[in-house]
Parts: C-alpha cells; sequence; structure tokens
C-alpha cells in the first residue's frame, strides 16, 4: 500500500518517458497528473487508516525487499508511515498534483515530445520526494535525496539549449553533491558507531546515553554532518546559492522546487531525526543561528531584486532559514508547521508569478510591469492572500506558524535569535509587498527602463523570445492602458490552481492555532510522537524530546504568547505599511536611498558577492591548479617524464649494445673465451 | 568442463576464424557474424557457470586438474569461486558487447582484429579461472599481445606510441611478478620437497614476515600497475586514448580488473602479515589517485581521456575497499569492478559513437547534441549517473560499502575519498552538458545521426545492467558472500601473529572493535 505512493508517479515517468515522444500532449499531461492524483487519494488513505489508530502507536511499516545485504550489514527497502511523514506525503502528493495540473496549461507551447519529457521529469521528481520522505532508514532516504537532487538537476536545466539553464541545473546538483559528501560521512559515522541505519533504532539507541557536550561526540559530529548536507539541498549558508539560479527552470518547477519538494527535504530530516538532534545541543545551536542568519541575509538581499522569481527565491531561502531556527531550538512542531503552511503560500505565489510570466509573455523584470490588477484579477487577488499569508498578517496560514516559531525561539530564552527573526519578518512583509506594487499596482511601466534590453534575455524560455519582442513589447510611446488590457489572465487550468492554493494559505493554518488564543494545536498534537523516540512494543511512549504542549498553558505563558502575537502582527502591517509608503506614494524614496548608499545597494544587489568569491577562491583554483598543477605539471612532466626518460635511457642503453652485436662469429667467440677466463678465474682467486 | 571450455570456445573461434580466407574483405561480414556468435557462445558458457555456482561455500567449484609439466609440479588447474565467478561473467558480457562496437569503426583487416579480439578473451578468462601460478602467469602474459596489437594496428594517430608504453610498463611489472612465483615454487620445494605451482598449496604455507616483504611488493607492483594505481596510471589515457572503441572497452571493463583480482587473490591472501603492514600505505596511493584522478579528469578536453582519468579515480575506490580487508570493504570492491565494467565500458562505447560519428573526441567539438540525438543521450545520462554513483544505480551500491568497509577500518581514508563523489559529479555532469546541451555550435552535429539498431544492441543491455545491478544489487552479492568471508578470515587471522611480531603496527588491517551491525 505505501509503497504504491512513490509507485503511481514512478509509473507515470516511465509511460512519458518510453512512449511519451509519440503521446498527444492531454494524453502525457493528463497521465502524469492522474498518477499524481493517484498518488494522492493512496495518500490520504493511508494517512486516515493512521489517524484511526492511537496516538502514539500510529505508524505503518512495510518492507519491500532486501536491498543491499554485506555482511553483517543488512538494509531494506522499508517505507514507514508515522504522523511526520503523514504531513509530508500530503504535502507532496496535494501541491504536487495541482502543480501538475497548472503544468498543463503553462507548458502548452512546448513540443510534444519536450511536454512529455517536462512531465515525465516531474513525476520522477515527486516519487523521488514521496521515497524520501516514506524511507525508514537513512539509505533509503538518501536515495530520495539523490534523486531529487538529479530531478532538479533536470528540470532546471529543462531548457537545455541555454546555456544559463545548463549551467544552473548542473551547479544546483554539484552544490547538493557537497552537502551529500558530509550527508553519507555522517551516515557512515551512525552505522559505524551504533550498528543501524533505521531511524528509530537509532533514536532508540541514542537515547539511552545522556546529550553530548561539544561537537567532537559521534551523535553531535554526525548530526553536525547530516546538517551540512541539508544546508545543500535547503539552501542555507553556506550552500544556499544554487537555489536562487534555480529559477531558470519552467515557473512550476520552481514551484515543485521551493514549495514541495527538495528544499523542505533538509528540514523534514532534522524532524526525522528529533532524538537525534536533541542529543547534541551543540549541534542544534549551530542549525538555529545557521537558519537565522540566513533567514535575514537572504531577506536583505530579496529586498532589492528586480525578478519577480529571484525575490521569491530569496524569499524561501529566507522562510526555510526560519524553519531551520525553529529545528534548532528544539521547536520542531513548529518548523514542520511551517514547512506545511510555506508549503501552500509559496506554491500560490511562484504560480502566480508564472502567470504573470505567461501574461506577459516571458517578462521577469518587476520594474517593466505594474498595473497589473486590472487585466489580471484572479493572479492579483491570490498572488494579494498569498503575499498576506507569508508577510504574516494575522489568521492567515503563516501567521500562525510564523508566530509559533517566533514564540518558541522566545520562549526557549534565545532572545538574540528571535530579534533576527522578527526583523526577518519585517523584511519579508516589505518585499512581498515591495513586489505585489511593484508587480500588480500603479502604472504598467514596459520598457521604461534603460536597462530592458538587458532584461529581455532572461525570458522564461517557455515562449519563444521573438514573440515577446514583437507582439507584446510595444515601445516606450504606445499606450500604457491599451498594452494593459489586452492580457490574458491566467487560462482555467492555472486559475483553478491558483484559487485552490489561495483557499490553502487562507486555511490551512488553522490546523494549528494556539492555546493562547482559544485555539487547539492539533497539528502539534498529531506531530509529537514522531519527535520521541516510539513506543516500545506494548509500552508507554518513552521520554518525550520535548515537552508537548499541555492542555492549560499557564496562564503567564498565554500572557507571553498573546504579547509576542500581537508584536509579530504588528511588525507584518507594519511592514506592509512601510511597502505601501516607498513604493505606493513615494517611488523616488526607494531609488534616493539606493543612491545614497551605492555601497550597499550593490552589496546587496550582488547578493553580497557570494558567488563570486566562492568562483575566486574554489573553483578556479582548483581548475587552474588541476589543469596546469596536476595534469600538464606532475602527469605529464614529472611521471610521463621519468617514464619516457627511462625509456630513452634504455634505448641509448640498448644502441650501446647493438653495437656489440655485430654478427661476427669470432668476436662472439672471444667474448665467451673472456668470460670463461673471468669466471674459472673467479673460482680459481677464491 | 564447462570452465575449459569458456577459454577455449573463443581460442577456437580465433582459429577457426584464421581459416576463413578473406581475400580484399570480401567475408567481412562472415567474420564479424562469426566472432559474435563465438563471443555470444562464450557468454553463454559463463552465465552457465554462474548458474550453476553455488553461493553457499566459499570453495572453488568447477574445478578441474591435470598434470601439466609434472617434473615442476605445474598443473593445469582451473576454478570459480565467489571472487572470481562475477569477473568471468562480466568479461563474456563485455566482449560482444564490444565487437558489437567495432562493426561501425574496424573496417581494415576486419579478420585479425576479431582473431585477436577473442583471443585476448580467451587470454582474460584463463587469468580470472588459473588456479595454478605458472599457467595463471601464462594467461596474464598472452593477454599483453593481442591487446598490443589491438592498439598498435587499429588504434588512433599515436597508437605506436601508446601500444609501446603499455607493453613496457606492464612487462616491468610482470617480469617481478614472475621472479616472485619461481620464488614462491622454491619455497614451497624447500618446505616440502617438491614444487608446486598450485594456489592452494601455497596458500597453506608458512612464510616469513621479512619474506612476505619482498614477495608482497613484486606481487603489488605488478597488479598496481595494471589497476593502475597512483603513480604508475601514466599509461592508461595514452592506451585508451589511442585505443578503438572496442580495446577501451574491454581494457577499462576487463584488464583494470586483473590488477585488483590480483591483490585479491595472490597479494593479500598469500602474504597477509605483509599486507597488513603495506595496506595502509596502498589505501593512501589509492585515496590520492582517487582524488587526483578525478582533478585531472575535470580538465581535460579529450571525453576518451576524460573517462580514462576517472577510471584512475574509480579503481581507487577498489583498492581502498580491499585494503579495509572486511567483508564490506572487499564485497564492495569487487562490485564495483563489475559495477565500473558496466559503466565505463559503456561510456568509452558511447564515446567510440560519437567518435565514429564525427572523427573527433574533444569535448569542444560537441555541443547540442540532446536536440539531435535524443536517445544517445538518454543513454549516455544513464551510464553517467551510474558512474557518478546515483543510488538506485550500479555505481553506487559498491562505492557505498567500500565507504562503509573503510569507514569501519580507518574513516579519514574515508574522508578523502569522498571527495571523488563530488568531483565525479562534477566532471561527469559537466562533460555532459558541453557535449549534450547548449546551443549546437558546430554545424556538422546538427546532422547526426542517433542511435543505430546495431549499437542500440550495445548499448541497452548495459544501461539495463546498469539498473537491475543498482536495484538487486543481492542477486549479485550473495554469490560472492562466502569466498569473501574466507578471504577477509584468513587475511585477518594473520593479524595477532603480526602483533606478537611488532606491537605498534598492529591495527593496520581490521576493524574498529566497537563496529558491529
Amino acid at each position: 500500500m505505501l509503497a504504491l505512493i512513490p509507485l503511481f508517479p514512478f509509473a507515470g515517468f516511465l509511460v512519458n518517458a518510453s512512449l511519451g515522444r509519440r503521446l498527444p500532449k492531454s494524453v502525457s499531461g493528463g497521465v502524469a497528473s492522474a498518477a499524481m492524483v493517484a498518488a494522492f487519494a493512496v495518500a490520504g488513505t493511508s494517512v486516515l487508516a493512521l489517524a484511526g489508530m492511537p496516538p502514539g502507536r500510529r505508524a505503518v511499516e512495510e518492507t519491500v525487499y532486501t536491498w543491499i545485504a554485506s555482511g553483517e550489514f543488512v538494509l531494506d527497502l522499508t517505507f514507514r508511515l508515522d504522523p511526520l511523514s503523514a504531513v509530508m506525503i500530503l504535502v507532496v502528493t496535494g501541491i504536487g498534483a495541482l502543480i501538475h495540473v497548472y503544468s498543463t496549461a503553462y507548458m502548452h507551447e512546448e513540443t510534444d515530445p519536450e511536454y512529455a519529457r517536462y512531465f515525465s521529469y516531474l513525476n520522477l521528481f515527486a516519487a523521488f520526494m514521496l521515497v524520501l520522505v516514506l524511507g525508514a532508514n537513512f539509505l533509503v532516504l538518501f536515495v530520495g535525496w539523490e534523486g531529487v537532487g538529479l530531478c532538479s538537476y533536470l528540470l532546471i536545466g529543462f531548457w537545455f539549449r541555454k546555456k544559463s539553464a545548463a549551467d544552473a541545473g548542473k551547479k544546483a546538483f554539484i552544490v547538493n553533491r557537497i552537502g551529500d559528501y558530509a550527508f553519507v560521512l555522517g551516515m557512515l559515522l551512525l552505522v559505524t558507531r551504533f550498528g543501524t541505519l533505521d531511524f528509530q533504532r537509532l533514536a532508540a539507541v541514542v537515547s539511552a546515553v545522556p546529550p553530548e557536550q561539544g561537537v567532537c561526540g559521534a551523535v553531535s559530529m554526525a548530526t553536525l554532518l547530516l546538517f551540512i548536507g541539508a544546508t545543500g539541498k535547503s539552501a542555507q549558508i553556506p550552500l544556499y546559492t544554487w537555489l536562487p539560479d534555480a529559477m531558470e527552470g519552467p515557473t512550476p518547477v520552481s514551484a515543485l522546487i521551493h514549495a514541495a519538494t527538495m528544499v523542505t527535504a533538509g528540514v523534514y530530516m532534522i524532524g526525522r531525526n528529533a532524538v537525534l538532534f536533541s542529543h547534541a545541543p551543540e549541534t542544534m545551536l549551530i542549525v538555529a543561528v545557521v537558519g537565522a542568519v540566513t533567514a535575514l541575509m537572504a531577506g536583505t538581499i530579496g529586498l532589492v531584486q528586480n525578478d519577480i522569481k529571484r525575490v521569491l527565491a530569496y524569499s524561501t531561502v529566507s522562510q526555510l532559514g526560519l524553519m531551520f531556527l525553529a529545528m534548532g531550538v528544539g521547536a520542531f512542531g513548529a518548523g514542520i508547521f511551517h514547512l506545511y503552511t510555506h508549503a501552500f503560500f509559496k506554491a500560490l505565489l511562484f504560480l502566480g508569478s508564472g502567470a504573470v510570466i505567461h501574461a506577459l509573455h516571458g517578462e521577469q523584470d518587476i520594474r517593466h510591469m505594474g498595473g497589473l490588477k486590472r487585466s489580471l484579477p484572479v493572479t492579483y487577488w491570490t498572488f494579494l492572500i498569498g503575499s498576506l499569508a507569508i508577510a504574516g498578517v494575522p489568521f492567515l496560514s503563516g501567521f500562525f506558524s510564523k508566530d509559533e516559531i517566533l514564540y518558541e525561539t522566545f520562549r526557549e530564552g534565545h532572545l538574540l535569535l528571535w530579534v533576527v527573526a522578527a526583523v526577518t519578518s519585517l523584511l519579508t512583509a516589505v518585499y512581498m509587498f515591495r513586489l505585489v506594487f511593484l508587480t500588480f499596482h500603479g502604472e504598467r511601466r514596459e520598457g521604461a527602463t534603460g536597462t530592458h534590453a538587458g532584461a529581455t534575455g532572461d525570458h522564461d524560455g517557455a515562449i519563444p523570445p521573438d514573440v515577446g519582442a514583437t507582439v507584446h513589447r510595444p515601445g516606450a510611446d504606445s499606450h500604457r492602458q491599451d498594452a494593459g488590457s489586452h492580457l490574458h489572465d491566467a487560462p482555467a487550468a492555472m486559475a483553478v490552481v491558483l484559487v485552490v492554493l489561495a483557499a490553502g494559505s487562507v486555511l490551512a493554518g488553522y490546523i494549528g492555532v494556539p492555546h493562547a488564543i482559544g485555539g487547539h494545536n492539533r497539528l502539534g498534537e498529531w506531530l509529537a510522537p514522531s519527535f520521541q523516540v516510539a513506543a516500545a512494543e506494548g509500552g508507554e511512549a518513552l521520554a518525550p524530546v520535548e515537552p508537548v504542549e499541555e492542555g492549560g498553558a499557564a496562564g503567564g505563558e498565554a500572557a507571553l504568547e498573546l504579547s509576542l502575537m500581537g508584536v509579530s502582527s504588528l511588525i507584518a502591517l507594519a511592514g506592509i505599511g512601510l511597502a505601501a509608503f516607498i513604493w505606493l506614494r513615494r517611488r523616488q524614496l526607494a531609488d534616493a536611498m539606493a543612491s545614497r548608499f551605492p555601497a550597499l545597494y550593490r552589496l546587496l544587489l550582488n547578493k553580497y558577492y557570494v558567488d563570486e568569491i566562492y568562483d575566486a577562491a574554489v573553483v578556479q583554483p582548483i581548475r587552474i591548479g588541476s589543469q596546469e598543477g596536476l595534469w600538464r605539471g606532475f602527469d605529464v612532466r614529472v611521471v610521463d617524464g621519468v617514464v619516457n626518460g627511462t625509456g630513452v635511457a634504455i634505448a641509448a642503453g640498448s644502441a650501446v649494445l647493438r653495437r656489440l652485436q655485430t654478427g661476427s662469429v669470432r668476436t662472439y667467440a672471444g667474448s665467451m673465451f673472456i668470460g670463461v677466463v673471468v669466471i674459472l678465474g673467479y673460482y680459481l682467486w677464491r | 568442463m564447462l570452465l575449459t571450455l569458456s577459454w577455449l570456445v573463443p581460442l577456437g573461434g580465433a582459429l577457426l576464424l584464421l581459416a576463413i580466407g578473406n581475400a580484399d574483405g570480401r567475408r567481412d561480414g562472415v567474420i564479424r557474424g562469426v566472432s559474435l556468435a563465438v563471443a555470444v557462445a562464450t557468454f553463454a558458457l559463463t552465465l552457465a557457470v554462474w548458474a550453476g555456482f553455488d553461493g553457499a561455500t566459499p570453495d572453488f567449484q568447477f574445478v578441474e586438474r591435470r598434470p601439466w609439466i609434472p617434473a615442476f609440479g605445474i598443473d593445469y588447474s582451473v576454478g570459480v569461486d565467489g571472487i572470481s565467478l562475477l569477473l568471468v561473467v562480466l568479461t563474456g558480457f563485455l566482449t560482444p558487447i564490444a565487437l558489437l562496437s567495432s562493426w561501425g569503426s574496424i573496417e581494415r583487416k576486419v579478420k585479425e582484429f576479431s582473431i585477436f579480439m577473442l583471443a585476448l578473451e580467451a587470454a582474460m578468462i584463463g587469468v580470472f579461472i588459473s588456479l595454478d601460478l605458472f599457467l595463471f602467469y601464462v594467461f596474464w602474459d598472452a593477454m599483453l599481445v593481442p591487446m598490443y596489437f589491438l592498439i598498435g594496428i587499429w588504434g588512433y594517430d599515436q597508437r605506436i606510441y601508446a601500444a609501446v608504453k603499455f607493453m613496457l610498463y606492464t612487462m616491468a611489472g610482470s617480469v617481478l611478478m614472475l621472479v616472485a612465483i619461481l620464488g614462491l615454487a622454491f619455497l614451497h620445494s624447500t618446505a616440502t620437497g617438491a614444487y608446486s605451482f598450485d594456489l592452494l598449496r601455497l596458500y597453506a604455507l608458512d612464510i616469513a614476515p621479512e619474506t612476505q616483504t619482498w614477495f608482497f611488493l613484486a606481487f603489488t607492483v605488478a597488479f598496481a600497475i595494471k589497476v593502475p594505481l597512483f603513480p604508475f596510471h601514466t599509461w592508461l589515457p595514452d592506451a585508451h586514448v589511442q585505443a578503438p572503441t572496442a580495446g577501451s572497452v574491454i581494457l577499462a571493463g576487463v584488464l583494470l580488473k586483473m590488477g585488483t583480482y590480483g591483490l585479491l587473490r595472490f597479494s593479500f591472501p598469500l602474504f597477509p602479515e605483509a599486507a597488513a603492514y603495506f595496506a595502509p600505505w596502498l589505501a593512501g596511493l589509492a585515496v590520492i589517485g582517487i582524488v587526483y584522478g578525478a582533478l585531472v579528469a575535470m580538465v581535460q578536453p579529450d571525453m576518451k581521456k576524460l573517462v580514462a582519468y576517472s577510471s584512475v579515480s574509480h579503481l581507487g575506490f577498489v583498492v581502498l575497499g580491499i585494503c579495509a580487508m572486511n567483508t564490506q570493504g572487499v564485497q564492495g570492491a569487487i562490485y564495483q569492478m563489475v559495477a565500473h565494467g558496466v559503466s565505463t565500458g559503456g561510456l568509452f562505447l558511447m564515446v567510440g559513437m560519437l567518435s565514429d560519428r564525427r572523427h573527433t573526441r574533444l569535448i569542444s567539438e560537441f555541443g547540442g547534441l540532446k536536440a539531435v540525438t535524443p536517445k544517445l543521450t538518454a543513454a549516455f545520462l544513464i551510464v553517467t549517473l551510474a558512474s557518478i554513483g546515483l543510488p538506485g544505480l550500479n555505481g553506487f551500491v559498491g562505492e557505498f560499502l567500500i565507504m562503509l568497509g573503510a569507514f569501519r577500518w580507518d574513516p579519514r581514508f574515508v574522508v578523502v575519498a569522498g571527495l571523488g563523489v563530488i568531483l565525479s559529479a562534477v566532471y561527469m555532469l559537466w562533460m555532459f552538458q558541453r557535449v549534450y546541451f547548449g546551443p549546437i555550435t558546430h554545424e556538422e552535429n546538427a546532422g547526426l545521426r542517433d542511435l543505430l539498431p546495431r549499437e542500440w544492441a550495445a548499448v541497452v543491455p548495459i544501461c539495463a545492467l546498469a539498473v537491475v545491478m543498482g536495484v538487486f544489487p543481492t542477486l549479485f552479492l550473495k554469490p560472492m558472500e562466502a569466498s569473501v568471508e574466507a578471504l577477509v578470515q584468513r587475511v585477518q587471522a594473520a593479524r595477532p601473529l603480526r602483533v606478537d611480531a611488532a606491537g605498534q603496527k598492529s591495527q593496520a588491517i581490521g576493524r574498529r572493535p566497537e563496529a558491529t551491525f
């Protein structure tokens, strides 16, 4: 049953990969979407069955076969459904299915074989992600972990003719591989030290020992290595640089990577190993700090980017940072909660941006947008809802989850981290509404700025560039109102998806309403058993890792939570107000700020030059060192020099010897005689 | 009888071809057909060996023993165990594919080419099944001759230099080995009064640790050159680049494994105490080779050279696994030998197809091929991913088991070796991108043919096997398990002696006490 969930999209992949070239679009798109819907249906029934079990015993395990067996090391392909993976499979199949449906319209301008290729990759992506979240041990998780890396490579580089797309795909895979290197070392450390890779058995073994101090213990070292792997997959410092480039892929792919799959893997992995991480307090602190710093850094970059998808990409990095902050302070439930709500509104925002790009035939620069509110009403309103949700405006989904993270951070005593998270929230509201106002409000500004020519190079390749350039890019002198009026809002398949996701972005949070405002954190309770050592056979759940929130939280805590909630609501509203003031009222203020602090502006615009630093400090030295030092220097000169030198020496020696081979019998006889004399002489002399 | 047939059939096939008159290439078609049929029949024989193989016992099976030169105790003695079984099958698998690949590229002296290929196969199988050291040496050297001619006659521009370099490098090693083999027989005669080259009898020999050192070094240098272990590797890029496609496939697929097979069959079990002493040194060279090979591969402008250097890197993993000398390490090493044979064989095959079409192997001459050759691109991608060790394909299982075994032995080696995993993605994907992605930059590439049916027939088995080995590795791990366990125990058993003798070198080989599963 569980195996069916990844199997459906995998079957879809096989169909489209083998027959897709000959299938019409309706069939290949239909097969792929149907596979996802079927997976969602199976996932839904499995989760319902899970919910019917007594809490604390909610786990279904299914061993398919023994994958690798070598000596005492035996590893089964086992899937396990528990509350945590239940949330994940619903997100992956649910949001994933919506993205598939959306794609059927969005990618319609591709040729049949390309269309089928796209959907085969998309299905494979979902299949691997499902393997990742259903795997019951590290190695099965790793199959999915590497698999989504592969699919991101294929999908980001989908428009392979474009060098930037192919580069971005390769970068995603390689940066992920760097993380995987650490991840593998972490796994090896765990298996050699604790004898198993199974999550539950590891948790049981580790919980028997007290938490470690410092980072040199096996658990601390292993979790730290695993976390480095997570920074690759989930785009955290120092391995986040691939994610903003990943928007080279088709927009629905960005939605899939950023919302439902891939980047959530790292957060999930920590949640899955909550017991392990809780036993390594130093690692936890590192996780929290890295998360917070990433959140802040990405937020500042997001403020000044001009590409609609790039802003969203940095917002993903930033939101993931908040999730890691939650994980790091031990609020695993809060982190997963935010992962879940974020899936809705980030998918919505990316797909909304896709609708904008689709309508504008490939334009992605928000400086050339504006005033789209009237011509793209569905896109506008859904995008607005998504922005309100991510900004943390009260009573939308993002509010509840982000608030829980802030509250838990504060409650655990990490005041500084709380401040960083609060500032990040402010930044989120500001850059999101900068995006909303510049895109949808005001007047249409196509081709208004001098940088237009540079921007046309960044087409979303779905649409042949010439179409956008000739038909829908009238010069700056054309009537702006007219230019706006003939734009088409999202077609039905896309519009429906946007509306569904918008509804989700509003409502998803009500599964975890805090007690302080008279709610009931059902999600937190549902997830709690997953973060503890599983109930032993017939026994009670062992010592809980994090204090499960009691039904009636103490009055003081409720007051604290309420006041923090007020603060974060104010922050969100202040951010939106600030954005409205700057980008609706005083547009020149932003430019003035930019020219006032040119160095800072350029630093942010160029993303702190991190890519450039990596290139100069790592990539080029390795490349040049390998080429000139190792290959041309050592291999060709030294080793081959020695070999060829030997050859030359032997040849020279042989030439001397050859002269002795005169062919004259008398010479030979003479030398034999001398030889005999010498040998005889030696024996006699002795 | 089965084992003897499995090398006599290709040899007989070669002799049969000799009898077919082929003036000015009129019967090229017949000759190609016959040689392919012989190779397929040989593959069937090797599969029959596998089918009849009992994985539960570590002993040699299908053993045949006849006196050959009784005066010196030389027997014709063959047999397979779990260590050699898969290598025999691999040889049987790759030879027909290599022959098939030559149909499009070898137009000259087809008859001689086919004869050399079949003779090569006979010698390679002979190497893997010999249980008599003298017989082993005969096959080992016999194999050099056809390979020398394959490179020297049908190779590319600098084939003579490459062929001579290949020959001299390998001969230098095998001369040392010959001396050591003779020495062993001599030791046997001083111990028991009779010469013997029989492997099992030599296993039973008790050799003093100091003597072991010299013997171990003599054998190991010969094998290290063959592997090739850094820094004995520079013959490999030349030989590979200059060899015809079929030669490269066999060279990478099977010949290199003879080195690692030799380490497993001779160096380690015959001289366990010396092996324990030298294992960290060998492992050190292996991990240097892993990183070094990967870095040098990364900057190669020539596809064949890139794949050749990647072999240095991959074979480094195999040596590392062997040095770890525990079940996971050795099983991973054997698995990786087979996996590398399949995926690197496949890579050379497909690089050869590109080279047949464009008569160049320079990466910069390609670009954007995905648009014109989608099938070739898909197959190349699968093999590329197999080569970089993506889970679910064949490369991962071997690499993971090797790293697991090595980690149990000494994690420091794995920390360095793991870098090879990152770098393999860098050099392979970078090449893949430059060849297949991007716009079409050279006019000639716009009209390239996609895979022909004949090429499909060569590529599909490789891709299929890569998937099967990745998804069902136990099919391959089970038959070798008993033999590997026995080997590990044999080598490990010598360890306590070492502790008594030298003390401080005690934990050079073996397992960490806390490592249990």
